[in-house]
């Protein structure tokens, strides 16, 4: 541990959530439970086609409509923008991207692009005038498929005359050419391909958003179910015009996010436009078929690895090839995803400099992609850790044994990667024993023997994965480096209130993962007092001003800490009073439970509770200081924090239906020192599932002509109880040396390792027939095709 | 999310929903536990102009003993004939199924009669029941009449009920002991299957229906005739597919329906026969 | 058309649209916010209530449909003097629920399948929330949720 010696022991307990009362009665308020008198419903009409130029829209006889106030077209509110919608990663200096507004202006682009917009008194009188606009279409022949989309055979957007939005190249080389003299001079070598499907990343409460206007005041509040509400004003500002400081971003509850919370979307830039407009609130509230159109799409990426080995089976170079679909527009974040994957394709393994990565990303008609849990890293982790397995296969030794035999050594860390970043602590070969343990890894190896013999129609196979994540997105600089809009600080402030309550406000916007509880521990324990004596302030601007909110696991190792950083601003400035008040050094106090004392003398001291009111009163401070005891930090994080570990899926195969059964689950995670391992082991079971989900279920599938055919819940299969297993987590605690806290991210670690392990089981249960790999998802069908197909049957 | 409007009558007997739904024609559409009409609505794939909701017609939930069969009344929910003792007696394989229909909250409310009469052939109840020899009652505005289970599937969401009948009663023929097995192979429990398999066999007696083969619930008569010549279990099941006519969905190819309606049905002998 | 259904023990008679669902009755005309709207397709199950006892997806009743009947939202779980009921305890507890969007939906389906099966394995709690969708949770904590308040 790192931690300071005066802890009181908050930090590590499984404390219960303070979240919760409100959230399991029903009295939490969501964006769509907000009462708002008087508001205006938005309803949009959306592309029925991939790819259409719109000829006319006539919104006259749903202008006409009872209860409609208002009908516009794109046309219509083309001078409301004072920009177009934000892309805020232009990853290359000439980096392509067609201009986006909220409403399509001339051609849609995908299925779900809105084209009109209706304002009304209720949300069924808006549904209902959406039936009788009338739009003209052309349609065109939309691209769906990647490498179609690359050869320019049709392109999508005429203004920028190609569908490449960028390459963006990452080569690390010793000496020019090592890479392909690596390969020249392997000892095995493997090339896959492996596609990494679109998926929708279905946050149980569907995006919502309500703007109220003060007309006479000229303010506006915006309430959204956003991660971001701090980086959605800064964008809402500019592309609307609209004088920031006149403008406060509210998320309320927040049903889930997973990246597709992060964002600047269409609809909160039309309520606040219209609601600007009419002087009325205007509220949106998505359906569950409308999101799946209309709200980001994640993964969808075409990854070409290839790996060199010597004789030992140690990594020699990695070479990858990416084509990544940014869907019909660049949304926020969309092109930077393949570059958050870029650092990662060798893995935990130790690698010479000879690292060739490309990635070239292309338009297809289809819903935008961007961030999806993970965002880059399941993809990177993907890659690696079934390239390795293949690499395994082609050596004819354990995969297990080959990971151990590439890992970073414990004693390297903190270690300089080949690409320049620091790993800041790891101890795989401990995480990867622990899991192995936890599955009996010798044990289902034998039962192998046993079980998949010829003619077995029930196949066990055990999948491995190690993975790193990187998160805790960023150093500012680092971000410098890669292009993106923004920095990646947090700010925190802690007030102790003249009754020595804490009140803490964050620039995190959690949304479901607890942080009013994780961050009352952290104050608890670096102030000496209860956590139910701090109150966590958050997600909303006027509030919370500064902040750079929730995504990339960042919250825990750079908001958190921000908080601990300002407890100890506070503290030193409560230990110049209390050094006052008892006639002492500041040098020569101690703080611990909450009282300082004089270093040697026991019975002079002074508990935070009398220095908090001495403060507030402000009769007898030291010259010169400030009364009130609050401190405000923003931290920018030295590196990225390195989470690490081991997972391991045991599963069985039924060979006559493709059926997959997951038997055994084994999660074994270090995210350094746990807050609240009772949060850390939900963010573990939620990831595993999410990925486990892309493994066996989810896919956004479109048809040829660009339709969704996946756009409600019955189609895209987000798994329930009924269809995952149980999981078993473990965890080893390897602190970060970067921080006070010794903390690292949780967030996405399960997602990231567990699509790999997953797939890795279904192909070592099959290998006996053949298969070298299964697409994903690895549906039944899928599964049965594969095993046809080695067997060198039909289909 | 939100139904395009309609009106709203409610009948208190069956004869009151004929003469209703007589009196508002073709737009108009029966409404029982809803959970086939109300989610088509919602998305505005039906938009009926008048639901005649014969919810209320309590007099038809029941499960009676009818001597060699057992009546279950149209509007008796999937919870109730699952969680019959007399068909669990009686007829296991039907209670067993209706048990896999959708989800609780969907058993709760959805009824045998309107999912049979929405004629789904995803469904698990009408292959099921065309399995058991069941004989479904009608009522219309001439009175009623019975139609054979293999009489009453048409066509895809098409029965053989005239616009203006109503199914009123199920009989179901008591399987008197004979061994059976519902296999329903889905990707989530909650879906509809994208097989099922619905068999029961007493000696070389056997009933096979398949759920999702075919434009209509089928009826695997060639299994019944391949275990009524002797065929082993195995044997049988390569006819399972004779009678189906599947379609190819995002869960399936028809060259893997076919194999999975193969395997299925084996199994299900298996188990029936064993 | 005008109907009357008890909610929480507190009987409501309003006028409502033949095509009002069961759920946007409870939200917007008698303003309790707690059952929420996940999907459009019956689902999620995000918006179960209790309908004469029992687990019904109130997105998929109309309104019309539940005249008559007697209700219970998340909004009714909880005693009058505050304490949460046995399965909302054993959800906080166990921290069976993140976000908490399903969680009421959870709830009423969890109480539900006690009240028909009060010693549920571990599989038979995962089928009977089979119509219930989860993201956060990864359901493994509210599957122990369900198991310790049924074993209490």
């Amino acid at each position: 541990m790192t931690m300071t010696d005066d802890t009181t022991g908050v930090l590590g307990q499984r404390l219960l959530r303070r979240e919760d009362p409100a959230l399991l009665t029903g009295e939490a308020r969501y964006t769509s439970d907000l009462p708002i008198p008087g508001a205006l419903h938005l309803a949009v009409l959306r592309s029925p086609y991939a790819r259409a130029r719109i000829v006319s829209v006539d919104t006259s006889a749903a202008a006409s409509m009872p209860g409609v106030t208002a009908v516009f077209s794109g046309a219509d509110l083309a001078d409301t923008w004072a920009g177009p919608m934000p892309c805020a990663w232009p990853v290359t200096e000439d980096m392509k991207s067609p201009t986006h507004y909220p409403l399509a202006v001339g051609q849609a682009n995908y299925v779900g692009d809105g084209v009109a917009c209706v304002l009304a008194n209720s949300a069924t009188a808006a549904r209902d005038a959406l039936d009788a606009i009338e739009v003209e279409y052309e349609p065109l022949e939309a691209v769906i498929d990647l490498e179609d989309a690359l050869s320019d055979r049709v392109v999508i957007h005429d203004e920028i005359g190609t569908n490449r939005s960028y390459t963006w190249d990452l080569k690390i080389e010793e000496s020019e050419g090592q890479v392909d003299q690596a390969f020249a001079d392997a000892a095995y070598s493997v090339k896959e391909r492996y596609i990494q499907q679109r998926l929708i990343p279905a946050a149980m409460e569907p995006r919502a958003v309500a703007a109220i206007p003060q007309p006479f005041g000229g303010d506006m509040t915006l309430y959204s179910a956003t991660q971001v509400p701090h980086i959605l004003k800064v964008m809402t500002a500019l592309t609307l015009g609209i004088p920031e400081h006149q403008l406060r971003v509210v998320a309320p509850a927040v049903g889930g996010g997973f990246g597709s919370k992060l964002n600047v979307y269409a609809e909160e830039l039309l309520c606040v436009a219209l609601a600007k407009r009419t002087g009325s609130p205007v509220r949106w509230t998505e359906t569950r078929s409308e999101g799946n159109q209309a709200t980001i799409h994640g993964r969808g990426q075409i990854q070409d690895i290839e790996l060199a080995a010597d004789s030992d089976g140690r990594l020699t170079a990695v070479r990858v090839r990416l084509i990544g679909d940014m869907g019909a527009y660049l949304q926020l974040v969309t092109p930077g995803v393949p570059l958050l994957g870029a650092f990662l394709y060798a893995g935990v393994y130790e690698l010479p400099k000879a690292y060739d990565f490309s990635c070239t990303s292309v338009f297809t008609n289809m819903t935008p992609t961007d961030a999806y849990r993970g965002a880059g890293r399941p993809e990177a982790t993907y890659a690696i850790e079934r390239a390795m397995d293949a690499l395994a296969a082609e050596i004819g030794i354990d995969p297990l044994e080959l990971r151990r035999r590439n890992f970073i050594p414990t004693a390297s860390y903190p270690y300089e990667a080949m690409t320049g970043l620091v790993y800041d602590s790891g101890d795989h070969d401990r995480a990867a024993t622990l899991a192995a343990e936890m599955i009996d890894y010798a044990g289902v190896r034998a039962r192998q023997e046993t079980q998949n013999v010829p003619g077995a129609t029930k196949r066990l196979g055990i999948g491995v994965s190690t993975y790193f994540e990187m998160c805790g997105l960023a150093p500012s600089r680092v971000l410098a480096s890669l292009n993106y809009g923004a920095g990646g600080w947090e700010a925190a402030t802690v007030r102790v209130l003249p009754t020595n309550k804490i009140q803490v406000v964050t620039g995190t916007a959690p949304h479901g993962q607890g942080h009013e509880t994780a961050w009352s521990m952290i104050v608890a324990e670096k102030m000496g007092v209860s956590p139910d004596d701090v109150d966590v302030l958050h997600s909303d601007t006027a509030i919370a001003p500064l902040g750079l909110d929730t995504y990339g696991s960042r919250s825990l190792s750079v908001g958190g800490v921000a908080i601990a950083i300002a407890c100890d601003k506070v503290i030193d400035k409560a230990k110049q009073i209390a050094a006052h008040q008892l006639e002492a050094n500041p040098d020569d106090l101690e703080f611990s439970g909450g009282e300082f004392r004089v270093a040697g003398s026991p019975d002079r001291a002074m508990p935070l509770a009398a220095v908090a009111f001495e403060a507030f009163t402000a009769h007898n401070l030291p010259d010169g200081l400030e009364p009130n005891l609050e401190a405000h930090t923003t931290y920018d994080p030295p590196n990225f924090s390195w989470p690490f570990g081991t997972h391991m899926c045991l599963v069985e195969v039924d060979t006559e239906t493709g059926q997959v059964d997951v038997l055994k689950y084994v999660a074994v995670d270090d995210c350094g020192n746990q807050v609240n391992p009772l949060i850390v082991d939900g963010q573990v079971h939620g990831g595993v599932v999410q990925g486990l989900a892309q493994a066996l279920y989810e896919e956004a599938v479109y048809d040829a002509d660009g339709n969704l055919q996946t756009s409600t819940l019955a189609e895209y299969l987000v798994p329930a109880a009924s269809d995952v297993p149980a999981i078993d987590t473990g965890h080893t605690i390897t602190p970060s040396p970067t921080n006070q806290l010794g903390v690292k991210g949780i967030g996405e670690a399960g997602t990231i390792a567990s699509t790999p392990a997953v797939i890795n089981a279904i192909v070592d249960a099959l290998s006996g027939l053949g298969v070298r790999d299964v697409k994903m998802p690895a549906s039944p069908n899928t599964v049965w095709r594969a095993i046809n197909e080695a067997q060198g049957g039909q289909q | 999310m939100i139904p395009a409007a309609f009106d709203y009558v409610r009948a208190g007997s069956a004869a009151e929903a004929i003469q209703l739904i007589g009196q508002y024609g073709d737009e108009a559409k029966f409404l029982a536990g809803g959970h086939s009409l109300v989610p088509a609505m919602k998305l505005r794939l039906a938009q009926p102009t008048v639901l005649v909701d014969i919810g209320r017609v309590s007099d038809l939930s029941y499960i009676r003993d009818g001597g060699d069969h057992i009546a279950i009344g149209a509007l008796t929910r999937h919870m109730d004939v699952e969680k019959s003792p007399v068909l669990a007696e009686h007829v296991p394989l039907l209670a067993h199924a209706a048990g896999h229909v959708g989800d609780p909250q969907v058993r709760h409310r959805g009824t045998i009669g309107g999912s049979l009469a929405h004629a789904d052939p995803a469904s698990d109840l009408p292959a099921t029941t065309l399995a058991l020899g069941a004989t479904y009652v009608a009522e219309g505005p001439n009175g009623t009449r019975e139609i054979a289970a293999a009489d009453f599937y048409q066509g895809y969401f098409t029965s053989a009920l005239a616009p203006d009948e109503m199914l009123t009663e199920i009989r179901v023929p008591k399987m008197g002991g004979a061994g059976w097995s519902f296999q329903k192979f889905n990707r989530r429990a909650q879906d509809w299957a994208i097989v099922g398999v619905a068999a029961w066999q007493r000696g070389s007696e056997c009933g096979v229906g398949l759920v999702n083969m075919a434009s209509t619930p089928v009826l695997a008569s060639s299994v019944a005739a391949a275990i009524a010549g002797g065929a082993s279990a195995a044997e049988a099941a390569e006819a399972a597919a004779s009678e189906a006519d599947p379609q190819a969905d995002l869960n399936a190819s028809v060259e893997y329906r076919v194999h999975l309606a193969k395997v299925l049905t084996r199994r299900a002998l298996e188990a029936a026969g064993g | 058309m005008e109907i009357t259904v008890t909610i929480n023990g507190k009987s409501h008679t309003a006028d409502v649209e033949p095509r009002t669902l069961l759920v946007q009755f409870i939200r917007e005309q008698v303003g309790l916010t707690g059952t929420n709207i996940g999907c459009d397709t019956s689902s999620c199950g995000a918006c179960s209530v209790h309908v004469d006892g029992e687990a019904a997806k109130s997105c998929t009743l109309l309104a019309v449909q539940a005249d008559g009947s007697s209700i219970t939202t998340i909004e009714g779980m909880a005693s009058a003097d505050g304490t949460l009921h046995p399965m909302q305890q054993a959800f906080m507890e166990n921290h069976g629920l993140q976000c908490g969007y399903c969680t009421p939906g959870m709830v009423m389906a969890a109480t539900s399948l006690l009240a028909e099966n009060p010693n549920p394995t571990e599989e038979e709690v995962r089928i009977g929330l089979e119509g219930n969708l989860c993201r956060c949770t990864g359901y493994h904590n509210i599957v122990q949720s369900v198991l310790a308040c049924a074993k209490s």
